[in-house]
């Protein structure tokens, strides 16, 4: 069986990047080491995966200094947003599809 | 893509945009252990209100000033004890999931919630200095409250069902003065303890 792939975004074939996209719709902004965190992965990999999404306007980014400390801070756009509902619209169609 | 992996994903997007924006270490145990901190603190004051003098009128608060500093301490050993074991607990929840305590989520509930407990401390420590005791156990129970609302949109929706029902007490220990001690011990004890079981069985099984 073939399914259409569309809509299926190639931003979001990664499963590490759906999952910062997940994190970011989630709310209103998160810094570099929460998603960190949240996914269990590398300094190097996260930043690669960010700039794949920064890339695509998908996500934007806002630095600042909290005391001496560096902090960024990650925000969806609204580009983003659109592209992450069409990509959960997708989903949904293809399991409809199945059943 | 087959429907497995389609279940994945979803099943993943899910658990992110839950896990990044709820804090759920919080134990049921330490709900528990606090409600049990708050009876015996209770249970304290009122024999210490009951005895001197032999006076049973709870509603002569302490206006013997030799029981004040008694009162405030059993207050404060209850809050500091309390804060404590949410602390302690939630840290080794944290890390048998093995998560960060300090992270976005935990911020921002701290956040929310410290500027209803904060106005709320300031406000009974006005309280305190005008000898108002006879609201204590009422803003307390307020504020408290609000502070639990205000932190829900961080972590279980069940907090928000325990902060409007400390509200409710509030406001009903302020309709019906004289009976403060007995409403913040089901506020600050029973609730707490019946918060505790509901979360154990709900969430940690």
């Amino acid at each position: 069986m073939k399914y259409s792939l569309e809509h299926f975004d190639k931003a979001f074939e990664n499963r590490i990047r759906l999952q910062i996209m997940s994190v970011l719709v989630a709310n209103r902004s998160y810094d570099f080491n929460g998603i960190k965190d949240l996914l269990h992965v590398t300094d190097g990999n996260l930043a690669s995966h960010i700039k794949a999404l920064e890339k695509e306007e998908y996500l934007s980014i806002s630095k600042s200094f909290i005391g001496r400390k560096p902090n960024t801070q990650y925000a969806v756009t609204k580009k983003g947003k659109d592209a992450f509902k069409k990509h959960l619209q997708a989903l949904e169609n293809l399991i409809k599809q199945q059943k | 893509m087959k429907e497995k992996d389609v279940h994945a994903e979803l099943s993943s997007i899910r658990e992110m945009m839950e896990r990044s924006s709820k804090f759920i270490s919080l134990s049921g145990l330490s709900g528990v252990l606090a409600g049990i901190y708050a009876l015996a603190g209770a249970g304290l004051a009122y024999t210490l209100m009951k005895n001197p003098g032999g006076s049973h009128d709870m509603e002569s608060y302490p206006h013997q000033h030799d029981l004040f500093w008694p009162l405030f301490m059993i207050a404060m050993a209850v809050l500091v004890l309390s804060m404590l074991t949410g602390l302690l607990l939630s840290i080794r929840k944290a890390k048998s999931r093995n998560e960060n305590i300090w992270n976005p989520v935990s911020r921002r509930l701290l956040g929310a919630v410290s500027i209803p407990m904060f106005t709320g401390a300031f406000f009974i420590g006005i309280l305190l200095l005008k000898g108002e005791y006879s609201t204590i156990s009422s803003a307390s129970l307020v504020f408290y409250g609000l502070a639990l609302v205000a932190g829900s949109q961080f972590t279980f929706i069940d907090v928000k069902w325990l902060g409007i029902a400390e509200i409710i007490l509030g406001l009903l220990a302020m309709l019906i003065p004289g009976h403060g001690l007995i409403i913040w011990a089901i506020g600050f004890g029973f609730l707490h303890i019946l918060y505790g079981i509901i979360m154990h069985f709900k969430y940690e099984r």
